[in-house]
């Protein structure tokens, strides 16, 4: 489990994640909607530990955060951010070996190599695997960057708007990836979304954040209605029910 | 690279072939010019080029920018600076002493850099060399204005100017420093790449970002100030050497450190050679061979077509 107490950051005056207390990695997808500003990255970062709390406790399977060793939490717990700029010229394969660091701080075994090949057969980036990443287009990038999350092995899998830069064949994949990943090997997916209605096709579990504070929390059921919406992305949003599964319609 | 070694051994004023070794023994002049100096230049050579074109791809990585290494981040300048301090403070000092000193302003130097690079974020990266390139001008200026004071510039022209011609046994060990350095960073080689991915994805690796970059830091300034010390400053080299290994084979600094040492190494020695040649039986100093050479190649692989720089 994935415990948040009381956690605070702070940019200047302005508390961007203002006192949250929060448990996660209670199902397989956790999906973290929010306006921009929210403080969704920011709390990610805090869990992930790349970026310091100003106050509060955050504990990954009873170890805190900010106090144990860096690759003991690697094995236990991977974070993407989203802009990942990437200045080294490496090939996909490489890339996605470096996932394996924490396991062999760079020797890789043959579980590793079986990792590494499985991570690239999930995205799919056989076809790929011996490209340099600056050949890429952004959507392949980003897949091959996931890979070496998945590489990693761990057992919670935190991701920041992965969606991005991915056209909507690849953003659908990708989520159906997650929901095979929990339901295959147990993994638990934290994931901040930007579009609510992926969310709410893929998600367990929906927590909306507001002004650094979480003001929903839930099923998509009971997180995506008008009410909580509008009070969410301060928009009037109309949800309607197709086949059973409740959608945001919010284009006019 | 085995080839121009043999042949850097062979070349000078004075009448050293195969030929005269065997004709004058172990106890000729020829053999005795061979140990003294041949030699020794060839072996400096060697440790210098391999080492800091491997500076130049640990700074590459370091700092996330392909356009860095000692002379355009004032890492050079700030050695020369120390070197300047502890010729007019302590001259008495024993030449490693020296080095020591050299390579703290090297890393100050170094840090300062950073410093600046982190108050202005840079969106362009051929700024991020600019802006190493002014602080440089700057480091320099204090240190040519101090040396003029103290009538030093002529020393400090050693300095600033790659110059092997003076290369003796006894005067040349200090870079098996630099060579046990560079075997430690091919130890720590996926480290450097790890941190060339950024401090977010080192962190999600496990790996403590700011221990790599400080004893990264501390491998270049070493490293550098061994080479000024015992030969002055040979720029553009591990600047022009990793940007070509890094188009034929990538970033990953494992594979890529081999490769970068042999081309490093080979490219001095070439350099040094065509120095030696051009105007026989006179010598034009390895640094402005090399800065001339490498300056030619580094405008190339800014202009090149795909080039990352635009």
């Amino acid at each position: 489990m994935i415990s948040v107490a009381s956690a605070t950051k702070r940019y200047g005056r302005t508390a961007v994640v203002d006192d949250v207390a929060l448990e996660l990695g209670d199902v397989g997808v956790t999906a973290i909607i929010g306006a921009n500003g929210a403080g969704k990255s920011t709390l990610l970062s805090l869990i992930g530990r790349l970026l310091p709390l100003d106050s509060g406790r955050i504990e990954i399977d009873g170890l805190d955060v900010g106090a144990t060793k860096g690759d003991v939490l690697a094995r236990l717990v991977a974070v993407l951010r989203q802009e990942n700029h990437l200045t080294a010229r490496l090939t996909v394969r490489d890339l996605v070996g470096f996932g394996r660091f924490p396991h062999g701080r760079g020797r890789i075994d043959a579980a590793g190599r079986a990792a590494i090949e499985e991570a690239i057969a999930y995205l799919d980036l056989e076809p790929f695997a011996e490209r340099f990443l600056d050949e890429l287009s952004g959507g392949q990038r980003q897949r091959a960057f996931i890979a070496m999350a998945l590489a990693q092995d761990t057992r919670y899998l935190l991701l920041d708007e992965p969606l991005n830069s991915l056209d909507l064949r690849h953003a659908v994949e990708i989520m159906r990836l997650l929901r095979r990943l929990a339901a295959e090997r147990g993994t638990r997916v934290v994931v901040v979304l930007h579009d609510l209605n992926f969310a709410a096709a893929h998600a367990d579990r929906i927590v909306a954040m507001r002004d650094g504070r979480v003001i929903a929390d839930g099923p998509p059921a009971s997180v995506m209605r008008s009410e909580v919406l509008e009070a969410v992305y301060d928009l009037p949003i109309d949800v309607r029910e197709i086949d059973g599964s409740p959608v945001g319609l919010y284009f006019r | 690279m085995a080839l121009l070694a043999v042949a850097s051994t062979f070349v000078g004023v004075a009448d050293v072939t195969p030929g005269s070794l065997l004709a004058q023994g172990t106890d000729g002049e020829a053999a005795r010019l061979l140990v003294a100096s041949r030699i020794p230049r060839t072996i400096s050579l060697v440790l210098a080029g391999a080492s800091l074109a491997i500076v130049g791809l640990i700074m590459q990585m370091l700092v996330r920018n392909r356009f860095v290494e000692p002379s355009t981040t004032g890492t050079a300048e700030s050695a020369a600076l120390g070197l300047l301090a502890v010729t007019l403070l302590a001259p008495g000092m024993p030449l490693i002493g020296k080095m020591g000193v050299a390579a703290v302003f090297a890393l100050a130097g170094t840090g300062l850099f950073l410093l600046v690079l982190r108050r202005i974020p840079v969106r362009q990266i051929v700024l991020v060399p600019l802006v190493g390139i002014m602080l440089g001008g700057v480091i320099g200026a204090v240190t040519t204005f101090i040396a003029y004071r103290y009538d030093l510039l002529q020393t400090l022209g050693t300095w600033m100017t790659g110059d092997f011609s003076g290369i003796l046994r006894g005067r040349y060990e200090l870079l098996w420093i630099a060579f046990v350095l560079t075997v430690l960073a091919w130890v720590a080689a996926d480290r450097f790449t790890v941190v060339g991915l950024g401090r977010d994805v080192a962190t999600n690796l496990g790996l403590h970002h700011g221990r790599v970059l400080a004893g990264g830091l501390a491998i270049v300034a070493v490293i550098t100030a061994t080479v000024v010390v015992t030969a002055g400053v040979i720029p553009f080299l591990g600047l022009v050497v990793p940007n070509i290994v890094s188009m034929v084979i990538g970033d990953d600094v494992r594979r890529g450190i081999p490769w970068v040492a042999v081309l490093g190494a080979g490219f001095v020695v070439a350099c040094d050679l065509l120095g030696r040649l051009i105007r026989f039986p006179y010598e034009i100093p390895l640094g402005i061979v090399v800065g001339v050479v490498g300056a030619a190649l580094f405008l190339w692989l800014l202009l090149r077509k795909g080039s990352r720089a635009h």
